[in-house]
This record gives structure tokens, C-alpha cells and sequence, in this order.
């Protein structure tokens, strides 16, 4: 099997990526108006502003910092500017990305206010991006991309066209040996013991099962109605899905039919190697994807419905639909119309050929049309109350 | 021109992509065989509803995506409209 070449950012710690972001990460919600006039002094620079950081504690802290930490690791990220509120956490943060071997600086607002931390965080800002806009993309292999995937909107022509595509897609990407991730911890209910047998051993299928299980345990401890009465939803069954069993083997045709996946990773946890591996994350796009982001996804495939038109600010997100009203309707949002399955005119292994031909497109540098429309929901997960 | 996809060659239940009226003969694909059926349905079948490909007693297990995707509490005959009228899950 030859494996497909595109023109990509290998970075320092030897990772590939298929952008060349030079970010200004907040540490915490006050930070965000400093971050955003950075980006606004540095053209070319971009912001990350989001509602947190501040009196979290724990688990929640720890999946914060992995979260913003992963984020500036990721590939597609050549340098980073962080600004914090104070400097200790702003420096966890720091040298958190700095194993990467990546570009990165803090500034702190304390003692030095916003007017002075965004001149100084600016000049930084200006050297990182001139630095990067003179970095050439080099000829890397599909093999060492890094790929991730949920659904979103879905309704009856996701399970019939648009994620068999992509499972198809993980099918010959897994075979090629590049890595591969999947989750949506609750949408899988119904066929959990479907995708445990597709663990590629019994203790990994045992680790999906225990991370499945709690999860759910969550959902019924807030749960203020009967869930058999919402899933599936009524938008569901008048699409004419009529059982959680059928709703989540849709979902389920994302992973393929030979792949087996071989780890289980907490939320925005990144990869150890390559493989197909199951990442536990919400079922809500902007929250999942940004997980996956942080753990160093280069691209994203998205099969939609309906029409969900979910971006990421630094991992491109391709969309994919077999609806033929939304791909009509909402065209600018949809990079690849996949809905010629439903006449039988494509076969599944012809719309995954299509799908490869995206991500390589998308990778040696074509904006999606969620990065060309500004899509860029940065979204953290947070896993409870602040103190 | 196909109004019917089975996702399986072992499925009992394929989707309708387009509407289908009862009483019309309806072309089918199976998507993993790429082999062709025919099945005239019995009922009005919507766009992405389930048609039945074989009878059904209550209790027997209807397969989809080659997988059990719940249980028959109303007999089916082939041609029928498959829904929450006639199956159900057995989660719960």
C-alpha cells in the first residue's frame, strides 16, 4: 500500500502538523482582554479567549491544565504567547509547553497591569510569528498525522452514508499506521458492549467499559427525566431512528469495521503511538473537539445531518454531509458532499477515496470551510463547580 | 434507480432514501455486497425509516448495521414500515 504525502510542519518534538498558528493563550478569564488586544497589536496572531481558570480544583484543575497545555503543544502551533493573571500558574502553563521544545513565554498582569503586559507580550508576539511566517512546510507522510472524529446533528443519513465514510477513512488510515481517535463517552450507550469487543484486548475493552460506566453514572445521578423517553430523541424517531441500539451503532460506523482501538486516554490526554484509540469526551461538538485538539489532533472529521457548523481556532475540522437539503442549503459549510451514497451512486469506498483527497487537500493547506467562515469555538470541559 | 440501502448483507431492515408509497415496488442495494434486491412495500415508508426485509414474529431480534438493534412487539411481514410501533428496544 503506498501512503499518501502531503506538505505539513513537522515541529521540534518531531510531531506533524498542517498549520502554522502562532496563539495567545490565556491562563484565566481576566486574561482575555490582554490576549485579545495582542492579537489584535500582531497581525497574524491569533487569540484564544475562554471562561475559566480561576479557584478550580483537582481533577478539574488537572484536566485545565492538560487542556490549555496540549493546546499550545499541538503541531498545528508553532509558537506560543501565554498570559496569566499571576505568574505561577502562567508558568506551569509555560513550561508545560516548553517540553514540547516549541517557542513559548508567559507574562503575568500582576504588578505590571494590562497596558504594559500587552506591550511586552506584543514585542514577543511579533518575533514568534515573524519567526514562523519564514518556517517552509516539508513533505510528510499520511502515517504520522494524527486524526480524530465525532458526529454531530446527526440524523438518519449519518448512519447510512456520511459516518461509514469515516469509518471507512479510519479503516485505511489504521492500516496505513497513522493514529486515529474516537469518543463521545454517551453517545455510545446502547452499543457499549459492541465497542468493547472492538478493544484490541481485554484490558483496554475492560478500561472503556469502567471510563463508560462512570460517565453514565453522572448523567443518571443529574438526570431530571427518564432518559428512555429522550433517547432516542423525538427528532430522532421522526427521522425514523426508533431504538438507542440502532442511534448508537450509527454513531459507532465512524470507527470502521476492522479497526480495533488500543487505549483508552482521559479528555485532551494525547496518544502514546499510533492506532485507533477511544478518548472519553463529552458528545458536545465544541467541548469534544477542543479536547481533541489538546491532545494533539492535526485534523478533525466531522459527519453532520442536520448541519452542525462547529470550528476549532488551531485544528482544522472538515465537514461532511449525505444530506442532500443541508448540503444544498448550508453549502458554505460543508467541504465534502457525500450524499450521491444515498441514489447508490458512490460506494463507501469510493466516498472514503473522496474523504482521503480532503484531508490531504486540507492538510497541504486548504482552509475548511469552518476556518474560512471563523469558526474557532474553543471550548474547555469542566468536570464541576469551582471553589 | 435505488430508494433502499442496506447498510449489511446480514441486516433485516434496510432505509428508505426517499419517500416510498405502499404498493410500490421498491429497488434496493446492499452497500457492503453492493447486490441489488427488490421489495414492494406495504406501507407508506418515509425517508430514512425502515422497511422489513423478512417476516417477523414478536420477540425475534431485528438486525441492523449486522448488529441486534431491539426486539419485534407487533408481527411483521416483509414490506412493512418498522418502527417504534412494532419494535423495541431491550434496554428498557
Amino acid at each position: 500500500m503506498s501512503i499518501p504525502k502531503f506538505l505539513g510542519y513537522r515541529r521540534e518534538n518531531g510531531k506533524v502538523g498542517v498549520r502554522n498558528h502562532t496563539i495567545i493563550l490565556p491562563l484565566d478569564d481576566l486574561s482575555n482582554a490582554a490576549s485579545e488586544a495582542v492579537a489584535n497589536n500582531i497581525k497574524g496572531t491569533m487569540a484564544l479567549p475562554h471562561p475559566y481558570g480561576r479557584l478550580q480544583f483537582g481533577e478539574d484543575l488537572e484536566l485545565f491544565f492538560r487542556t490549555l497545555i496540549g493546546t499550545g503543544t499541538n503541531p498545528n502551533v508553532a509558537a506560543v504567547v501565554v498570559i496569566g493573571i499571576e505568574p505561577e500558574w502562567t508558568g506551569r502553563v509555560v513550561d508545560g509547553i516548553a517540553e514540547s521544545g516549541k517557542p513559548v513565554k508567559g507574562f503575568s498582569i500582576e504588578r505590571d497591569g494590562d497596558i504594559n503586559t500587552i506591550a511586552k507580550a506584543s514585542r514577543q508576539a511579533m518575533e514568534y510569528v515573524q519567526w514562523a511566517s519564514e518556517l517552509q512546510r516539508v513533505e510528510c507522510s499520511m502515517d504520522e498525522l494524527y486524526v480524530s472524529t465525532k458526529c454531530g446533528e446527526s440524523d438518519t443519513t449519518s448512519g447510512l452514508a456520511s459516518n461509514p465514510t469515516v469509518g471507512n477513512v479510519f479503516d485505511k488510515l489504521n492500516e496505513m499506521g497513522a493514529t486515529t481517535c474516537f469518543g463521545e463517552t454517551s453517545e455510545i450507550m446502547g452499543a457499549e458492549l459492541v465497542c468493547k469487543e472492538r478493544a484490541a484486548s481485554a484490558e483496554v475493552g475492560e478500561a472503556f467499559m469502567r471510563t463508560f460506566n462512570a460517565y453514565n453514572d453522572i448523567i443518571l445521578a443529574n438526570k431530571t427525566d427518564d432518559l428512555s423517553g429522550s433517547q432516542p430523541t423525538k427528532g430522532n424517531i421522526r427521522g425514523g431512528l426508533t431504538t438507542i441500539e440502532e442511534k448508537a451503532f450509527g454513531n459507532l460506523q465512524k470507527i470502521g469495521k476492522k479497526s480495533r482501538y488500543v487505549g483508552v486516554l482521559k479528555p485532551a490526554e494525547a496518544p502514546t503511538g499510533p492506532g485507533m484509540w477511544f478518548m472519553d469526551t463529552s458528545s458536545a461538538a465544541a467541548e469534544a473537539v477542543t479536547l481533541w485538539a489538546a491532545s494533539g489532533a492535526a485534523v478533525h472529521l466531522f459527519p453532520t445531518g442536520q448541519g452542525n457548523i462547529i470550528g476549532n481556532p488551531i485544528l482544522p475540522v472538515i465537514k461532511l454531509s449525505a444530506n442532500p437539503l443541508t448540503c444544498r442549503t448550508m453549502s458554505e459549510h460543508i467541504d465534502l458532499d457525500v450524499s450521491a451514497i444515498l441514489k447508490g451512486e458512490l460506494t463507501l469506498d469510493e466516498a472514503g477515496d473522496q474523504l482521503i483527497d480532503m484531508i490531504l487537500r486540507t492538510c497541504n493547506g486548504r482552509l475548511t470551510a469552518a476556518e474560512a467562515l471563523g469558526h474557532r469555538e474553543f471550548v474547555l470541559t469542566k468536570l464541576y463547580i469551582s471553589a | 434507480m435505488v430508494k433502499i440501502l442496506v447498510h449489511e448483507s446480514t441486516d433485516t431492515v434496510g432505509v428508505a432514501t426517499e419517500d416510498i408509497k405502499a404498493g410500490e415496488t421498491a429497488q434496493g442495494l446492499f452497500m457492503d455486497s453492493q447486490e441489488n434486491i427488490e421489495i414492494k412495500a406495504l406501507n407508506d415508508i418515509p425517508l430514512g425509516h425502515k422497511i422489513a426485509l423478512k417476516d417477523f414474529a414478536v420477540d425475534d431480534t431485528v438486525i441492523k448495521y449486522g448488529h441486534d438493534i431491539g426486539r419485534v412487539v407487533a408481527d411483521i411481514k416483509a414490506g412493512d414500515h418498522v418502527h417504534i410501533h412494532n419494535l423495541k428496544t431491550k434496554r428498557w
